[in-house]
C-alpha cells in the first residue's frame, strides 16, 4: 500500500481503538483506590509466611515463582536466538583482535574515561552483589543486581578496553555461566519437589524477617537469577560487539 | 543443558538428546491426558499455594483434556520435526535443537497453565524462539524480513494481550483464570470487559493468523525452516485458536452470554472472511511454502467458526479437525522439505514433473493424502472434525455454514492436488503465468548438507507416518467420542472453577457421543470432488479457461491482484491492519456487547 | 485528574503504533515497540497504586500499613525482561537486515510479496 493509504487506514482505525480503550480504561477503579484481594492478601502475608519483609519478591520467586522461571527461560532463549542471529556466516571472518581494538574509533577512549570507569568497575560489581543478595529485604532482587552486574562488564568497555572485556569474560565461560543460572533456577523448584513434593515449594527453613538469610530458598533463587541476568546481558553485549568491531565481510 | 554443552560440538549427541526430549514430553503429555480423562481437570498448584477462600494466590496448571492433547499433539510434532532434521539439516552448534525444545516447552506450559498470566509469559517464550527459528538462515534476506514481520506483528500482539489482562485484574484482582470467570460472572459486561475482550482476542488471533491480522504467517513460513513451518503450522498457531476458547469459556462466558448470539455472529463471519481469503490466496500461489502457510490460514478460519458457535460440538468439531489438520499439515510440509534437499527450489513451476523419480513416489502419496485431509474428504480423520462443526452449525441456525465449509476446504485441498499432479505426475502447463510481482520462490537456498542426489528416508518416513495418522485419527476407536467429551468438560465453566477454587472433584453429565449423518457425507463428498475439479481444472483446464468471457477473467485478475498487492510484506501495512481489526472488533464489541 | 495516568498510557498505546506504521527506520520502530510496551506498563503500575500507600517493603514500617499493590510491580517486573529480549532480538535482526538488504528502511525490504 502507498504510505498515504496506509497511514489513512491507520488513523482511522486509531481513532476508534483510542475510543475504545479509554472508555474500556474508564471502567477502572480510580486512580489511587484500587480494591483489589490478590495484592492485599499477599502483603499481610509475606512477612509472617515468608519471612520476606520485601513483598515484590516474595511474588517473583516464591509465590509467583514459576512465572519468574518462565521468564528466566526467555531470557535464556533470546540470548540463545540471539547468538543465531548474529552468528558470523561462512563469507565473514573475524578480524584478529588487536586489529579491532586499534582501528575503531571506539576503542580510543579519553584517558579521563579509562580511568573513571577503572574506578567505576569495583564499586559496580559489589554494588551488583549486594543488590543480588538482599532482594529479599530492600527493593532489588535478582534481575536488578544481575543487571549491575552486567554494566559492570560494560564500564570495561566504555574504559577503552574491548580486550580487556573479552579476557575478563571470555565466551565459554560467560555462556556456561548463563546456562548455569538458568539451571540453577531449576534446580531449586526440583528441590522443592525432591522435598516437599511440591515443584517450587519453598524448602530451606525461613529465618527471620530482616536478616539475610531469610525466605528460605528466595536468596539461592535470586542468586541463581542474578548469574543468569548477567550471563545473558554480557553475552547479547558481547554478541553485538563482535558484529559491530570484528566481524567482518569478505 | 544442551546450551552448556555447545562446546562439545557433536553433531549426533544434539539430534538423540533432543529427539529424546521431544518424545519424552509427548508421552508425558499423553500420561497426562489420560489421567485427564478419567479424573477430570487435573489442578496442580505451584510452590504448594493453594487458594484462601476463592482467592487464588499461587500458579495453576489446570489440565483438562483438551489442554492435554493439544500439548500432546505438540509434542509429537516437534518429535517428528527433529526426527526430520537429524543428519540433514545445517546446524549451528546445539543452538537449532536447544531452541526447539525450548519451544516445546512453551508450548507444552501454554497448554497446561490456569493462570492468565502464566499463560502469556509462555505465549511471549513461544514467540521467542520461534522469531529466533524463524530467522535461522541468516544468509538469505527473505529470513530477515520475514522475522522481523513475525516478530514485530507477534509482540503487539502479546502487549494487547497483557494490557487485557492487566485491565481484568484492576478490575477483579485475579490472574487464575477459574477466579477471573468467577468473578466475572458476579457482573454484566460493560465496557471494560469489552475492551479487555478485545485486547486479549486480538492478540490471540494475531498468532492464530485470522484476516486481517494474518499477513505475517505467509512471510514467516515462506523463509523458516521447513522444521520450524511444520510446527508453525501444525501446532503453534492452533494454540492462539485454543487460548481464545480457553478464555472465552473460563473467563468470559459470564457476562457475554445475554449477548450471546452477537458475539456468535461477529466472530464466524470473521472467520469466513478468514477462510476465504486464505483459500484464495492459496490457490493463486506457486511457491509453495507460502501455498501451504496460506491453506493454514484459511483452515483458522474454519476453526475459528467451530469455537465461535460456542457450543460444545463446534469446540469438538475444532479440536478434532485441528489434530488431522496438524498431522497433514506438518506431513506436507515435510514432503516439500524433501522436495527442496531434492532440487533446491520450492516453486511449484520450476518442480514441473521433476517428481516423477521412483523413491518420491511416497512423498507423492503425501501429498495427495495430505490433499485429501485438507479437504475433509469422507472417513479421514478431518472429516468427524467438520462433522461435528456441521452439526453445530445446523443447531445454531447456520444452515449455511457446511457450504462454506465445504467450498473452502475443497479449494485448499485442490491447490495441494495441483501442486502434485504438477510436480509428482508432470501434468498441467510447464510456465508460470507472466506475473512480475511474484516472489521469487527459486532463489529459495538449500537448507541441507550432504548429497543432493537421493532421497534420504529419515525426511520421508516421518511425512509417512504423519501423514497415516491423520487419516486414521478418526476411526481408531474412542479419539472422536474422548474429544466430544473432552469439549463437553471444556466448555462446563462451573465444574472448572469448582475443580480449581474448591479442590473438589466435579462430575460431569456425558452426552451420547454423535453420530454421523447422510449429509455429513455428502458435504465430504461434495469437498473432495471439488477438490478434484479445481486440481483438474487448473491442470488441464485451459480451453475451459478460454471460454469464460474476457471480462469476468479481468475482473477477476484484477481483485486478485489488488489481494496479492496488499500482501506486500511491509510491517508498517501489518501493523496497520492489526489497527484495523482492533478498531473493528472493538468497535463491534462496544456496540453489541454491552 | 485521577484518569490522567491512564490517558497517557492510552496515547501512548496509539503514538506508538503510529510510530511503528509510519516508521522510515527498523531502529526508530523498534524504539517505537518499547514506547507500547510503556504503556503496558503504565497501565499497569497506575492501576496497583493506592493514595499514600508506602512500597511493599516491610523493613521498617509495620506489617499491614496501607502499601502499594506489589502484584503488579512483580508482573511488570517480569513483564520488563521478556520485552527488552525481544527488543534485543529485534535489534540484531535490524543489523542482519543492514549487512543483506544495505538498508534499514522497511520501504527497502522487498522479497516477500504477494
Amino acid at each position: 500500500m502507498s504510505r498515504r493509504a496506509r497511514t489513512a487506514l491507520f488513523l482511522v482505525s486509531a481513532v476508534i481503538v483510542l475510543i475504545v480503550v479509554v472508555a474500556g480504561f474508564a471502567g477502572l477503579p480510580d486512580f489511587g483506590h484500587y480494591k483489589g484481594p490478590y495484592g492485599k492478601v499477599l502483603a499481610l502475608f509475606s512477612v509472617p509466611q515468608r519471612q520476606t519483609t520485601d513483598v515484590v519478591t516474595a511474588v517473583n520467586f516464591d509465590y509467583r515463582a514459576f512465572d519468574t522461571m518462565g521468564e528466566e527461560f526467555i531470557l535464556f532463549a533470546a540470548v540463545l536466538g540471539l547468538a543465531v542471529v548474529l552468528r558470523s556466516m561462512r563469507d565473514e571472518r573475524e578480524r584478529p583482535s588487536h586489529e579491532a581494538s586499534d582501528e575503531h574509533r571506539f576503542a580510543e577512549a579519553s584517558s579521563l574515561l579509562g580511568l573513571f570507569g577503572t574506578l567505576l568497575v569495583g564499586p559496580a560489581l559489589v554494588l551488583g552483589m549486594y543488590i543480588v543478595t538482599h532482594g529479599v529485604l530492600t527493593p532489588g532482587g535478582g534481575f536488578q543486581g544481575g543487571l549491575i552486574l552486567a554494566a559492570a562488564l560494560l564500564i570495561v568497555f566504555l574504559a577503552g578496553e574491548y580486550l580487556g572485556m573479552k579476557l575478563i569474560a571470555p565466551h565459554a565461560m560467560v555462556e556456561f555461566g548463563e546456562a548455569a543460572g538458568a539451571a540453577g533456577y531449576v534446580l531449586v523448584g526440583v528441590g522443592g519437589l525432591i522435598f516437599s513434593a511440591v515443584f517450587f515449594k519453598n524448602f530451606i527453613p525461613f529465618g527471620s524477617a530482616g536478616h539475610i538469610l531469610s525466605g528460605g530458598t528466595m536468596p539461592i533463587s535470586n542468586i541463581a537469577v542474578g548469574l543468569e541476568v548477567a550471563g545473558a546481558f554480557a553475552l547479547l553485549w558481547t554478541e553485538f560487539m563482535d558484529q559491530a568491531l570484528v566481524i567482518r565481510g569478505s | 543443558m544442551l546450551a552448556a554443552t555447545n562446546f562439545l560440538h557433536n553433531r549426533y549427541f544434539a539430534d538423540v538428546v533432543g529427539v529424546l526430549a521431544a518424545a519424552a514430553s509427548a508421552v508425558l503429555s499423553a500420561i497426562l491426558l489420560a489421567r485427564a480423562i478419567d479424573h477430570g481437570p487435573l489442578v496442580y498448584w505451584f510452590a504448594g499455594w493453594k487458594p484462601n477462600g476463592h482467592v487464588a494466590i499461587g500458579i495453576s496448571f489446570t489440565v483438562d483434556q483438551i489442554g492435554a492433547g493439544a500439548a500432546t499433539l505438540a509434542g509429537v510434532l516437534v518429535t517428528a520435526a527433529l526426527v526430520f532434521s537429524v543428519r540433514y539439516f545445517e546446524p549451528v552448534g546445539h543452538l537449532f535443537h536447544a531452541l526447539m525444545l525450548v519451544f516445546l516447552a512453551a508450548m507444552t506450559g501454554f497448554c497446561l497453565t490456569g493462570d492468565l498470566f502464566n499463560m502469556f509469559v509462555w505465549f511471549e517464550l513461544m514467540s521467542g524462539a520461534a522469531y529466533a527459528l524463524t530467522a535461522y538462515k541468516i544468509e538469505e534476506q527473505g529470513p530477515i524480513q520475514g522475522a522481523i514481520n513475525f516478530a514485530v506483528t507477534n509482540s503487539v500482539g502479546a502487549f494487547m494481550i497483557l494490557s487485557g489482562v492487566g485491565l481484568l485484574y484492576g478490575r477483579t484482582g485475579a490472574l487464575n483464570m477459574a477466579q477471573l470467570g468467577h468473578a466475572l460472572a458476579q457482573h454484566s459486561s460493560d465496557m471494560l470487559v469489552v475492551t479487555a475482550l478485545m485486547l486479549i482476542l486480538v492478540g490471540f488471533l494475531i498468532k492464530a493468523a485470522v484476516v486481517p491480522l494474518h499477513f505475517w504467517l505467509a512471510d514467516a513460513h515462506a523463509v523458516a525452516p521447513t522444521p520450524v513451518c511444520v510446527l508453525f503450522s501444525g501446532i503453534m498457531v492452533q494454540l492462539g485458536l485454543y487460548a481464545v476458547a480457553r478464555v472465552y469459556w473460563t473467563v468470559f462466558q459470564s457476562p457475554l452470554e445475554p449477548h450471546l448470539a452477537a458475539f456468535r455472529d461477529i466472530l464466524i463471519w470473521m472467520g469466513v472472511i478468514c477462510a476465504f481469503v486464505g483459500a484464495i490466496m492459496c490457490f493463486s500461489q506457486h511457491h509453495l511454502k507460502r501455498l501451504l502457510a496460506f491453506s493454514t490460514v484459511s483452515h483458522s478460519g474454519l476453526f475459528l467458526i467451530g469455537i465461535a458457535l460456542a457450543t460444545h460440538l463446534g469446540l469438538a468439531g475444532t479440536a478434532a479437525y485441528v489434530l488431522a489438520h496438524g498431522l497433514a499439515k506438518g506431513a506436507l510440509f515435510m514432503g516439500v522439505g524433501v522436495l527442496l534437499h531434492r532440487f533446491v527450489s520450492v516453486d511449484e513451476f520450476e518442480l514441473h514433473g521433476r517428481g516423477r523419480i521412483a523413491s518420491l513416489t511416497p512423498v507423492a502419496f503425501v501429498f495427495v493424502a495430505g490433499a485429501l485431509v485438507l479437504s475433509a474428504a469422507p472417513m479421514f480423520g478431518s472429516f468427524f472434525g467438520k462433522s461435528l462443526i456441521d452439526e453445530a452449525s445446523l443447531e445454531q441456525g447456520y444452515g449455511w455454514l457446511p457450504t462454506v465449509f465445504m467450498i473452502c476446504s475443497g479449494i485448499t485441498g485442490g491447490a495441494v492436488l495441483r501442486v502434485a499432479g504438477r510436480v509428482f505426475g508432470g501434468f498441467g502447463a510447464h510456465d508460470a503465468p507472466e506475473d512480475p510481482s511474484e516472489q521469487e520462490a527459486e532463489d529459495e537456498g538449500s537448507e541441507t548438507e550432504g548429497a543432493h542426489d537421493h532421497t534420504p528416508p529419515i525426511m520421508v518416513a516421518p511425512a509417512l507416518v504423519l501423514v497415516v495418522a491423520a487419516i486414521v485419527c478418526g476411526l481408531v476407536p474412542h479419539v472422536i467420542h474422548t474429544i466430544e467429551h473432552g469439549a463437553e468438560h471444556f466448555v462446563d465453566r462451573g465444574a472448572y472453577v469448582k475443580a480449581v477454587l474448591d479442590g473438589a472433584h466435579p462430575h460431569f453429565l456425558e452426552s451420547p457421543p454423535s453420530k454421523l449423518k447422510g449429509f455429513d457425507f455428502l458435504y465430504g463428498a461434495g469437498a473432495t470432488l471439488l477438490t478434484i475439479g479445481l486440481a483438474a481444472l487448473a491442470l488441464f483446464g485451459r480451453r475451459i479457461a478460454e471460454l469464460v468471457p474476457e471480462r469476468i477473467v479481468d475482473g477477476g485478475r484484477t481483485a486478485l491482484g489488488g489481494l496479492r498487492t496488499l500482501h506486500s510484506g511491509h510491517i508498517g501495512d501489518y501493523i496497520a491492519w492489526v489497527t484495523f481489526g482492533m478498531a473493528g472488533l472493538g468497535g463491534l464489541f462496544a456496540l453489541t456487547l454491552r | 485528574m485521577s484518569f490522567f495516568p491512564y490517558a497517557v498510557a492510552a496515547w501512548l498505546l496509539a503514538i506508538g503504533l503510529y510510530g511503528i506504521v509510519t516508521s522510515r527506520n527498523l531502529v526508530h520502530l523498534v524504539i517505537c515497540m518499547t514506547v507500547v510496551q510503556s504503556s503496558t506498563y503504565i497501565l499497569l503500575l497506575a492501576m496497583g497504586y493506592r493514595t499514600n500507600g508506602k512500597a511493599p517493603i516491610f523493613a521498617d514500617i509495620p506489617v499491614g500499613t496501607k502499601v502499594v499493590d506489589p502484584v503488579v510491580q512483580a508482573l511488570t517486573l517480569v513483564d520488563v525482561v521478556v520485552e527488552a529480549t525481544v527488543t534485543a532480538l529485534l535489534l540484531a535482526l535490524a543489523v542482519q537486515a543492514h549487512k543483506r538488504f544495505g538498508s534499514i528502511n522497511p520501504d527497502d525490504l522487498h522479497p516477500l510479496e504477494g
